[in-house]
């Protein structure tokens, strides 16, 4: 739908009453750009982020994606169209080529898998080593290229630096806003209020499963971001 | 000395139990009163199931009985596997389903091509070995599948994540926790004779049969239970599974162990 957003949440629920991790959240995300999706341990970030790809799916209330209804969309489908990098990189056993195949991706020669892994920073010999023997930042760059390898128009990035050193995550926020250049919309998030700020070009802060503010970069953070 | 060990025989048996417990005693295992409760409750259930037995593999009680005491043998067979791994939804009817078909197939095997003739005192302990086999490698293959799949839950969702059926995303997972299971009874196969001498045919030892017929009794078990054994866990883990994600692809919430610490 055209000047649908991105994902939209309507009066979105997730959880028993006793442990609601999203409560009636009303949120649009725009259709481009880098959204970091931000806030505190616990405020259902994760948990809005596997909305959209359907890992995970409301108690109550509608998620759409660009104007169409989430639930009513075939899910495998949907998590190929809307690939997901997740906080921790998880290799599957065998070499990085095979981490990529797994994929399925259009062309599984070796050309077309070392233009995967180029785009996600890492040099074409990486295709034969074994994935379980890669560093933090390598396997979580293999695990970039792989969810690429799906050809998805959107890519949801669960605090993917999490777990790397300064110097890997810096390289991660750098592969993630040259897709954004590209034309790839990004919903990123994160906990930390730097990375955020070097990042965003639009934000959603929640807290408790609450929407506490929205809106572009300069708005949410002030000039001073 | 006879053939019957006899009540006195039963008591002298006991010392090896008291050596059990002065070990738990001395090493603080805390286990002694699990380990008098169990010593009681065999010897309680074995003289029940051998006063019913002597009534229902009586030559002159109609075979239907025994048919009888199979199924009993299957539902109770189903029950404890659904009690050990009550994650998976219906998996009582998983359980009876897989037991149902490997006494099928291995009764119709041991009966139908004549390996034995159908008496209620073959039938009964036929199948009793067959379903306690294939009980236990289903006990193991669900727990383990249920284990496995909590401990491995964020690769089961990054392979759900680039768009894979639950059927693939679990492949390796199943595969691994069929291995786990199935590894026991061959290994057993394998060491048959040479580690230790099986049941049946020690029983018949005991019994005064000559060992040789003894032996080709016991591999033709043996094979019988192997086969049991197999069609068991596949069945039970690859219907378990299914069970373990919901119709739209996504992997259930599951319990970080179904050990039962009771």
């Amino acid at each position: 739908m055209p000047g649908a957003p991105l994902f939209s949440f309507e009066q979105v629920s997730v959880g028993g009453p006793e442990a609601r991790r999203l409560d009636g959240l009303d949120a649009a995300l725009p259709d481009g750009g880098l959204t970091v999706v931000a806030g505190p341990s616990g405020a259902g970030k994760s948990t809005l982020l596997r909305l959209c790809n359907r890992l995970e799916v409301p108690s109550e209330g509608r998620v759409r994606h660009r104007g169409e209804d989430v639930a009513a969309r075939d899910p495998l489908e949907l998590r190929r169209e809307v690939a997901m990098v997740f906080q921790r990189p998880v290799t599957f056993a065998g070499t990085v080529r095979d981490n990529l195949r797994e994929a399925k991706p259009p062309r599984e020669d070796d050309d077309a898998l070392a233009e995967l892994l180029e785009s996600a920073g890492l040099r074409r010999e990486f295709l034969g080593r074994d994935a379980g023997e890669l560093s933090g930042g390598e396997a979580q760059r293999a695990c970039l290229a792989r969810a690429l390898a799906t050809q998805p128009r959107v890519l949801l990035m669960d605090e993917p630096t999490s777990s790397l050193d300064g110097e890997a995550a810096a390289v991660l926020e750098r592969l993630a806003r040259q897709l954004v250049d590209d034309g790839t919309p990004v919903v990123w998030v994160t906990h930390s209020q730097a990375q955020m700020r070097r990042l965003a070009d639009h934000v959603l802060l929640i807290a408790a499963g609450h929407v506490d503010r929205s809106g572009s970069a300069r708005e949410v953070l002030g000039d001073g971001r | 000395m006879g053939d019957d060990v006899g009540f006195g025989g039963l008591a002298v048996s006991l010392v090896l139990v008291a050596v059990a417990l002065a070990i738990g005693w001395r090493l603080r295992l805390r286990m002694q009163r699990d380990l008098v409760v169990s010593v009681g409750r065999a010897f309680v259930q074995l003289i029940a199931v051998g006063a019913g037995l002597a009534i229902v593999i009586d030559p002159k009680t109609p075979i239907v009985w025994s048919w009888l005491w199979v199924v009993g043998i299957v539902v109770f067979a189903a029950a404890t596997v659904r009690r050990r791994a009550p994650a998976v939804p219906g998996l009582f009817w998983i359980a009876l389903m897989a037991n149902g078909a490997t006494a099928t197939i291995g009764l119709a095997v041991a009966f139908g091509l004549g390996m034995f003739p159908v008496e209620g005192r073959t039938l009964v302990p036929i199948a009793g070995m067959l379903i306690g086999n294939s009980m236990k490698s289903g006990i193991v293959a669900t727990e383990r599948l249920v284990e496995a799949l909590s401990e491995r839950r964020p690769e089961v969702e990054a392979r759900l994540a680039l768009g894979q059926p639950w059927s693939a995303a679990s492949r390796p997972i199943v595969r691994g926790v069929l291995r786990t299971a199935l590894s026991p009874q061959i290994e057993n196969t394998k060491a048959l004779g040479i580690v230790f001498l099986p049941g049946a045919m020690t029983g018949l030892i005991l019994a005064g049969v000559d060992p040789v017929d003894a032996v080709l009794v016991q591999l033709a078990l043996m094979y019988l239970i192997l086969g049991g054994v197999a069609t068991t866990t596949a069945v039970t883990a690859l219907a378990a599974v299914r069970r373990l994600f919901t119709p739209d692809h996504r992997l259930v919430a599951l319990p970080r162990s179904t050990r039962d610490t009771g």
